[in-house]
């Protein structure tokens, strides 16, 4: 536990997200601690990856009130920006649950790509670069050094120069992950990303990711249905189900709390249960 | 698509070898339906003869055309069976016969576009034999597709085979055998080929499919040709305001298709090629209508015309030359071959600035929009604006060329700016590998020299470009030379680091 930075990073008040009649997530608010890991669990379709899209600006929310508060005290209301402009200005990085690299471009120029608004302003908007000054070039080098501290940090050196989609499924993952971090967020949201991973690989996870909230103390928000890894390294559990919060705390407190082994195991008599998160609850229990 | 998993189908599909019945009759089917088409389109012919028409019969041409296509088939089935080797020693030697044959053996008109066209077939044959003989096994040997290798291999021999072709671009006009056609066919080349290079960052780095390029080039001809006859100005000091003038319309169109993509983009931009071309035809107070623009003013060297007999008090080109170095005659070659340095010096500048700008930010953020718009927006990229500044360089190169094609002609009509035009500059990008340089250059070279050279196929050549494409679709979609180099690389760190 990092008890010692409890300041509120992002603010999430009253989130409601509806499409047409469905409602996606409804009256929903937590707070999460900057360096810290949050995660967000629930069942398949209680609306944790719709919560991501509103936070990262994909979904315009129906209601709610979404505020991230930057170390240096500057804070924005995410649910009034642009898409784009939420990963520029207020600085939210993310991954996806499908991944989505740029298969076709090399591992070096994903990570180079995703410093493309420090380059922007250092290529003086395209006019400087043309003319070769030796401020962009300052950048560009600047870039490839972040590159290779977070290739070097998932293990990717040696592949830096090959095209990302030859990668395994395994790297990736740590691949989004290292791009999401060349952005430099204050808040990092993952979205499952130790689907299809193996046990080794999610270990090397944890490990990564933990090392992110230490080393950059920045915070963390964790979409996951591999329990192993959402109980181990998580600070603080939020549990979704049906668009709604269930349970809200520490990971022993949810883990015990009645409400959210109902919505994982069901009522007595519901018979509904995915094998695997029995036996993910049983073992980490 | 990687490169194993496209070579391991291939194999899978070539192993279990197909019945020689079947093979018949899959040839016969072809035959038929090819027999079917020729009927209505080879077979009956309306000849003009004075007051009447009468219908002529060219059942020969027809069978012979038929049988072609039949035996085409066959042997490409022969060649997916795996006897690839001996089909192409069976074609080396039927593509030299037959062709000769048919030219002379039937020395009527009408005739030699057949022998043509059989010899384009057999020649398409070779190719396909030699590659699935000897690329498959190329493929079972190494990781890489022999296209991908095609294309790493062009891309290695470009850097020295660039600057040989760019030498013999320089030294095209001065050699001996230079004459007014070559010149022309030249900077026609030329003018395609920097045409290829404004819509390859459209289309290539971008990966927008632009089917209205040709609006830009009509609004960089139009924006000259106006300019400098109303207001005096030269073509060095009108080309900029023209390329900006594109550029800003490249703009325009951008705004309303920025959410499109793929075939709605394609119809939206086709649509907007279409409106400049009608606009252009109906605004007679901007554009005289169908009528055109006439007398643009043609470019002087240094203020120096190139005419015969200049106004009283100025000095036309060849006098001062004459007069400078040693006596020439005036002749209309000086001023092809100065209109063929400048387009030569236009393309080669956007050449220069593509590949400048392949290694900055915003060309780095085309492709991967290109890739992922999700993804980019996830790390705070700017769509709007990068897709913009794509449609725009686009269109300012277009708009450059479009001044050059009017100071060239000296008269423009919107005639001159049709769909087709569009098609052809997009075919060029297609072809020789989106995004690649090179690969535009051998495309234009192609597609606009080749034609101009087979004139002898006369109507048939379209024919001929048609069955190119078609070809090219089917083994290589990627294009001739779709091959990426990253546009950065991760350096080994020096020892002394950690």
């Amino acid at each position: 536990m990092t008890a010692s930075a409890a300041r509120p990073l992002l603010t999430v008040e009253h989130l409601s997200m509806r499409f047409g009649g469905l409602v996606a997530i409804d009256d929903v608010s937590f707070t999460a601690l900057d360096r810290q890991i949050t995660g967000i669990i629930g069942p398949n379709g209680a609306g944790k990856t719709t919560v991501f899209n509103c936070l990262t600006g994909f979904y315009k929310p129906t209601v709610g009130r979404l505020a991230l508060a930057h170390p240096g005290g500057a804070e924005y209301l995410l649910e009034r920006m642009d898409g784009f402009r939420i990963a520029q200005r207020a600085r939210i990085a993310r991954t996806f649950q499908n991944i989505r690299l740029f298969p076709r471009m090399s591992v070096l120029e994903n990570l180079i790509v995703a410093q493309h608004n420090k380059l922007m302003r250092a290529s003086g908007y395209t006019v400087f670069g043309l003319l070769g000054l030796g401020i962009y070039r300052h950048a560009e080098a600047a870039a490839v050094e972040r590159a290779r501290y977070w290739l070097g940090r998932v293990g990717l050196v040696d592949r830096a120069n090959d095209e990302a989609g030859n990668l395994p499924y395994g790297a990736q993952r740590r691949l989004e992950i290292a791009r999401a971090m060349c952005t430099e967020p204050v808040l990092l949201c993952l979205d499952e990303p130790a689907a299809g991973l193996n046990p080794r690989e999610s270990n090397e996870l944890n490990e990564l990711l933990l090392f992110i909230r230490d080393e950059h103390k920045i915070g963390v928000l964790l979409i996951e249905h591999d329990m192993s890894v959402v109980m181990k390294i998580s600070d603080h559990i939020v549990v979704l189900d049906y668009g709604r919060k269930i349970a809200d705390g520490s990971p022993k407190t949810v883990r015990d709390d009645p409400a959210v082994i109902r919505a994982y195991l069901g009522e007595e008599e519901d018979e509904s249960l995915p094998p695997e998160v029995a036996r993910d609850l049983r073992t980490t229990a | 698509m990687t490169a194993p998993a496209a070579a391991a189908p291939a194999l899978i599909q070539v192993a279990p070898r197909a019945s020689l019945a079947y093979m018949v009759k899959d040839a016969l089917a072809t035959g038929a339906i090819a027999l079917a088409l020729a009927i209505p389109l080879v077979g009956f012919r309306t000849v003009d003869r004075g007051a009447t028409t009468i219908l002529e019969t060219r059942f020969t041409q027809m069978f012979v055309g038929v049988a072609v296509i039949a035996i085409g088939r066959f042997v490409f089935s022969l060649i997916d069976a795996g006897r690839a080797r001996a089909v192409l020693v069976a074609a080396l030697a039927l593509s030299i016969a037959w062709p000769v044959a048919a030219a002379l053996g039937a020395g009527q008109e009408g005739w030699r576009p057949l022998a043509w066209m059989t010899w384009l077939l057999a020649g398409s044959v070779v190719l396909r034999a030699a590659y699935v003989a000897y690329g498959d096994r190329a493929a079972l040997r190494g990781d890489v597709a022999p296209g991908e290798r095609l294309g790493a291999t062009v891309q290695r021999l470009s850097m020295y085979f660039g600057p040989l072709l760019f030498l013999f671009a320089i030294a095209m006009p001065l050699l001996p055998m230079a004459d007014q056609r070559w010149v022309d066919l030249g900077i026609l080349v030329l003018t395609y080929i920097m045409l290829g290079w404004g819509l390859n960052v459209v289309v290539g780095l971008a990966g927008l499919l632009d089917l209205g390029y040709v609006a830009f080039y009509a609004v960089g001809a139009y924006s000259y040709a106006i300019i400098a006859k109303t207001f005096g100005l030269n073509f060095w000091e009108a080309l900029p305001i023209a390329g900006a003038l594109a550029a800003s319309f490249g703009v325009l169109l951008g705004f309303p298709v920025l959410r499109l993509r793929g075939d709605y983009l394609a119809i939206v931009t086709l649509g907007f090629g279409e409106i400049v071309r009608v606009v252009l035809l109906n605004w007679d107070e901007l554009s005289n209508g169908p009528k055109g623009i006439g007398g643009i003013p043609r470019p002087s060297f240094f203020g120096m015309p190139f005419t015969p007999a200049p106004p009283e008090g100025t000095m036309s080109f060849h006098q001062w030359f004459s007069s400078t170095f040693w006596e020439i005659g005036f002749s209309p070659i000086q001023r092809a071959t100065y209109l063929y340095y400048i387009i030569l010096i236009l393309a080669l500048a956007t050449n220069l600035f593509t590949l400048r700008i392949r290694k900055l930010p915003i060309s780095r953020a085309w492709e991967a929009l290109r890739e992922d718009e999700i993804a980019c927006r996830a790390l705070g990229i700017n769509p709007t604006n990068t897709k913009l500044t794509a449609f725009a360089i686009g269109a300012m190169f277009g708009g450059f060329a479009g001044s050059f094609f009017a100071t060239r002609q000296g008269f423009i009509s919107p005639e001159s700016f049709n769909f087709i035009e569009s098609a052809i500059i997009l075919a060029i990008v297609v072809l020789g590998g989106m995004g690649s340089q090179i690969g535009v250059v051998i495309a234009s070279i192609v597609l606009i020299g080749g034609p101009e050279w087979f004139r002898d196929l006369e109507s048939y050549r379209m024919l001929a470009f048609g069955g190119l494409m078609v070809m090219i679709m089917i083994w290589r979609p990627q294009g001739l030379l779709a091959f990426r180099e990253p546009t950065i690389r991760l350096k080994p760190l020096p020892p002394k680091s950690p």
